[in-house]
């Protein structure tokens, strides 16, 4: 990503922002409410308009027809049908993407959404379809995953069974892209992005941000790190 | 085309786990068509009114859920999902059009049935041309309500087109006073609105009265189906600001 410039209306949401990511890691794209993480996201995916720089992915521009196979993407608000089963949901969403009956099975197990299959959508709870959310993204093994906050209001055991499940994901070579604005959770990513008011404060470890700002915990961390950043113009 | 049916049939699965709106939509023009019936017993006025209201339904109907629908789908992300997926946008409108218009098609077949047989209407002309101008006449609704769509953003907005571009068209149709007799300048918009082709074009199909000009009623209505389909496809974008 180079150089990108993303306005919405007269607001300048993502200022100047540059980096590059390799595959088989899970990044976490850390921020608070409103530091344009989803714009951020929504641009790797290619259904941002950008005002200038250039997104690209696997060696294409943003959005290229040939990456819509290649890219998994889940929004925000989890878009599933609501009045369409686990199943039907998952089921539409493969045949669009031109997978078989049998992916739609694997990414249920994935998802641990197996027993819920022939529930309807409107009947699960919020970390519920959120999982059927993450199952649609999942569909068809894509190089990379973009998940926009998938763990935001669930409790701290589910969570973990997600970001458990990210982790073996990472494992089998797919690159995940994770925003959160929980500071928490980036400890559990290789390496994290830090967003703020539209400009990228860091590309590191997580182990380096502990590091460097010597904070005991990742929100002291954050918090020591815009006061750096706020020191050198 | 595979995809097509894939939305079609994900649109119906939707619709079949709603039973009320099933219910709905199927008996509601029904039970409408009885009623005009019932309140011109005595006069001949229902052998006009009662096809002009078999063309009604199927287009306000399928405005109404196409519109709420297609709302729906822009507001909860499915839309920008399926935009980030190989699915081309011919193929989305073409899946709503294809599930809506086979219900409109299972709405209209119940619909006349009851005009015939319950309400005595006559038929003197042909059933296939009946109800080919009903499905047209439902996918002009679909079309519409894929546009209107577009430029409302909340669900009591959606609503609103439907008095803005639906009563208008009932009004200028000829229903209440026959085109002819209406000052010249709504007698020229009347004469290019598509819901007056739709009644005229039903009436002739009813009335057996088929002749060059039913014929292009129909075309007036295609074109109009075709400009409204191109409208709502360049606002179904992959890219949003």
């Amino acid at each position: 990503m180079q150089r990108l410039d993303v306005r919405r209306g007269r607001a300048l949401v993502l200022d100047h922002v540059e980096f590059q990511l390799a595959p088989g890691r899970i990044i976490g794209l850390l921020g608070p409410s409103g530091s344009g993480k989803s714009t951020l996201l929504r641009s790797i995916v290619g259904n941002q308009v950008i005002s200038s720089g250039t997104v690209s992915v696997l060696g294409k521009p943003a959005g290229h027809k040939s990456l819509r196979n290649r890219v998994g993407y889940m929004t925000q608000a989890a878009s599933v049908y609501d009045d369409l089963s686990v199943r039907q949901n998952i089921a539409y969403f493969a045949k669009i993407l031109g997978q078989p009956p049998a992916e739609v099975d694997r990414v249920l197990e994935a998802t641990d959404l197996a027993d819920q299959a022939s529930r309807l959508a409107m009947g699960l709870s919020g970390g519920q379809r959120n999982r059927v959310s993450l199952a649609i993204a999942l569909l068809g093994s894509p190089e990379i995953v973009i998940l926009d906050e998938p763990t935001v209001g669930l409790d701290p055991v589910l969570r973990a069974d997600l970001w458990a499940m990210f982790s073996q994901l990472a494992a089998t070579g797919l690159c995940l892209v994770v925003s959160s604005h929980v500071m928490d959770e980036a400890m559990r990513c290789d390496e994290i992005l830090l967003l703020r008011e539209g400009k990228l404060l860091g590309q590191m470890s997580p182990a380096a941000l502990m590091e460097s700002t010597g904070a005991d915990n990742p929100e002291n961390a954050f918090v020591a790190l815009i006061a750096a950043k706020g020191n050198q113009p | 085309m595979k995809r097509t049916l894939a939305t079609a049939g994900r649109v119906l699965a939707q619709v079949r786990h709603d039973p009320r709106t099933i219910a709905l939509m199927l008996i509601v023009p029904s039970l409408l068509i009885g009623l005009i019936a019932w309140i011109f017993t005595d006069t001949p006025a229902f052998s006009r009114i009662g096809p002009a209201m078999i063309a009604l339904f199927p287009f306000v109907v399928m405005f109404l859920v196409t519109s709420i629908a297609t709302l729906r789908e822009r507001r909860s992300g499915t839309l920008e999902r399926l935009l980030s997926m190989p699915l081309a946008k011919g193929e989305f409108i073409f899946g709503y059009a294809l599930a809506f218009t086979l219900v409109a098609i299972l709405q209209t077949m119940i619909a006349v049935s009851f005009a015939i047989w319950v309400c005595g209407l006559e038929i003197e002309g042909s059933f296939w041309l009946l109800f080919a101008v009903a499905a047209l006449d439902a996918l002009l609704g679909i079309s519409l309500g894929l546009m209107a769509s577009a430029f409302a953003r909340t669900e009591f907005q959606v609503v609103q087109f439907m008095p803005a571009l639906v009563i208008p068209q009932f009004l200028l149709s000829g229903i209440i006073l026959t085109r002819e007799q209406l000052p010249g300048a709504l007698e020229a918009i009347g004469d290019w609105l598509p819901l007056s082709h739709a009644i005229d074009a039903l009436s002739d199909a009813a009335a057996g009265t088929v002749d060059s000009a039913t014929a292009s009623s129909m075309l007036v209505i295609a074109a109009w189906i075709a400009a409204a389909l191109i409208v709502g496809s360049l606002t179904l974008r992959r890219r949003t600001a």
